[in-house]
């Protein structure tokens, strides 16, 4: 579960972010997160994911209050939090299976497990035949599949994607979106900020829509940018 | 579901595997570390044994090293050998021992050999004086311990080689400096080179260490290969060193004993076991150090 009560952000630089954020999303979900570049989207998924901190109101992610966690625990919120990039963020000298069995090392599965979990993992996100490739290798959208599972593999409560179709063609994104319904249908709740305005439209999920860090548009149903929002 | 762990072994292995890795990634930079800290250890280390060999040189000249005060001819033998209580209570004094005038004289006769008759005509009007030998305990206060023993009333004169134990106590005090300089210095030479390697080894696989952190790795499993490969480097160059050492530490006093007789030096054998483990704590010391603060000042959280 997460919720965002009346949530302000404003960077080191003066850059109002958020304001006044307030949203619930329950387990098991699927949330769009849409609107104008630099409307604060990003930002949500950072407070989500402990990078940044509110600067008023509260974030809480599962069990944890993000404003007040201590350094130390936010290793075990992360672990509740799967996170997919725009770019990848593939290790490019490791092989594809290297690069989704590294994370569940990092929290200290042990060995047996990992193997029989990569595998399931990587043959759910359809990449599996890829298993000993290169990152360099592969096209984006596989990439992107490799990413998917790697967020997927410590079998976290929520995926969280920020824009995840933005470097792939249009048929690549919807099979993306298409794995990440698929995933969110197998029950883990599932975060997408996006740009596509045709995807999420195509999609009848819930759509959180934020201008100027403001929540326009929180409900099921198309998105259309405001006159506000283009400018 | 969250039980599950990797067992501490599996975690070891992994650390020790991936701090391998990064030390034989960047060889030529971990090689050059080595050597400079290699260097450095061995640098300190023959100080620390030149130090040892001079402690010991002084530790023996210390029973061989003596005052010899003489005593007053007016006082009868009596009166000159009440005098040792007087000698004893001196500060340092370790111990003294009297000697007659006769054992003197037959000591000197004994030394001349061939040439005693010259002198053996003197015996029945013995010039010489009875005499204290006395032992210090720490030739450091040579000079107050003489003057000290000159003021008793009785001692009409000493003798003895104030000079030596000032030379070599000076040496000693020399020696001593350059050795803290030296640990200091080198030591902070050191710790920069292995900063520098594991700094370069995180800038390296700063995309990794980001990803790690995003899918909640704990900072104390991200920074454990970093310490490892610092451990590895420092601790290879004290094996390095010890065994460098012992080459040449046996080559240079087998030079020292075949060209002098006058210099001892202790053997390797005494000493290398506490040489072993001051190298190895340096290493680990230096390796930890050296990486600890790395880590903690380039990887925030
Ligand atoms: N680290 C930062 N320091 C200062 N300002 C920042 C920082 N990150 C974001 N901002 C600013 O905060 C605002 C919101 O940024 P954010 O990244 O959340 O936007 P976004 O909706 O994700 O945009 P985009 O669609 O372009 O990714 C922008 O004005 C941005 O310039
Ligand atoms: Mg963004």
């Amino acid at each position: 579960m997460i919720r965002f009560v009346n949530v302000g952000k404003t960077y080191l630089n003066g850059t109002k972010a958020l304001k006044d954020v307030t949203f619930d999303i329950e387990d098991g979900e699927f949330v769009f997160i849409v609107g104008p570049s630099g409307a604060g989207k990003s930002t949500i998924i950072k407070l989500i994911t402990a990078q940044e901190k509110p600067e008023s109101g509260s974030v809480y992610v599962d069990k944890f209050n993000v404003g007040k966690i201590p350094d130390r625990k936010v290793p075990y919120l992360r672990r509740s939090v799967g996170v997919v990039f725009q770019d990848f963020r593939l290790i490019q000298n490791k092989t594809v299976y290297e690069n989704v069995a590294f994370v569940m090392r990092a929290v200290g599965e042990p060995p047996r497990f990992i193997k029989k979990r990569v595998r399931y993992v990587l043959e759910l996100v359809g990449i599996k035949h890829k298993a000993d490739n290169m990152p360099s290798q592969l096209s984006g959208g596989e990439q992107q599949r490799v990413a998917i599972a790697r967020a997927l593999v410590n079998n976290p409560g929520t995926i969280v994607a920020d824009e995840p179709t933005g470097n792939l063609d249009p048929a690549r994104s919807l099979e993306i979106m298409a794995l990440l319904n698929e995933i969110n249908k197998r029950g883990t709740t599932v975060i997408v900020v996006t740009h596509e305005v045709g995807i999420v439209n195509r999609f009848r999920k819930r759509v959180l829509a934020i201008e100027n860090g403001v929540i326009v548009q929180d409900g099921e149903g198309g998105y259309y940018e405001s006159e506000e929002g283009r400018k | 579901m969250k039980k599950r762990r990797a067992s501490p072994f599996t975690e070891f292995k992994y650390f020790l595997s991936e701090g391998v890795l990064s030390v034989l990634t960047h060889g030529l930079m971990s090689f050059a570390a080595i050597t400079v800290i290699a260097a450095c250890l061995l640098i300190t280390a023959t100080f620390m044994l030149v130090s040892y060999n001079i402690d010991v040189q002084i530790g023996k000249l210390q029973n061989r090293d003596q005052i010899v005060v003489y005593i007053d001819e007016e006082l009868s033998r009596d009166d000159g050998l009440a005098l040792e209580s007087k000698i004893l209570a001196v500060d340092n004094v370790q111990s003294a021992e009297f000697v007659t005038k006769e054992e003197f004289f037959d000591a000197f006769v004994a030394q001349l050999g061939d040439d005693a008759d010259v002198v053996e005509s003197m015996r029945d009007d013995n010039p010489l004086r009875d005499s204290f030998r006395v032992y210090m305990k720490d030739i450091d206060k040579h000079a107050e311990t003489l003057k000290a023993l000159e003021a008793i009333d009785g001692i009409a004169d000493s003798n003895s080689d104030v000079e030596l134990s000032e030379r070599l106590v000076q040496l000693r005090s020399v020696v001593r400096t350059v050795c803290y300089s030296l640990i200091i210095l080198l030591g902070a030479v050191s710790l920069f080179i292995i900063s520098n390697t594991v700094k370069l080894a995180l800038f390296a696989r700063r995309e990794e260490i980001q990803i790690m952190k995003m899918v909640g790795a704990t900072n104390a499993f991200i920074r454990a290969p970093f310490v490892v490969e610092g451990l590895i480097l420092g601790v290879t160059a004290s094996v390095f060193v010890f065994s460098a050492q012992w080459i040449i530490y046996n080559y240079v006093t087998k030079r020292i004993a075949a060209g002098s007789n006058v210099l001892e030096t202790v053997p390797f054998e005494a000493f290398r076991y506490p040489l072993a483990l001051w190298l190895l704590v340096a290493g680990v010391a230096l390796g930890l150090l050296g990486s600890v603060f790395t880590i903690r000042r380039y990887m925030k959280v």
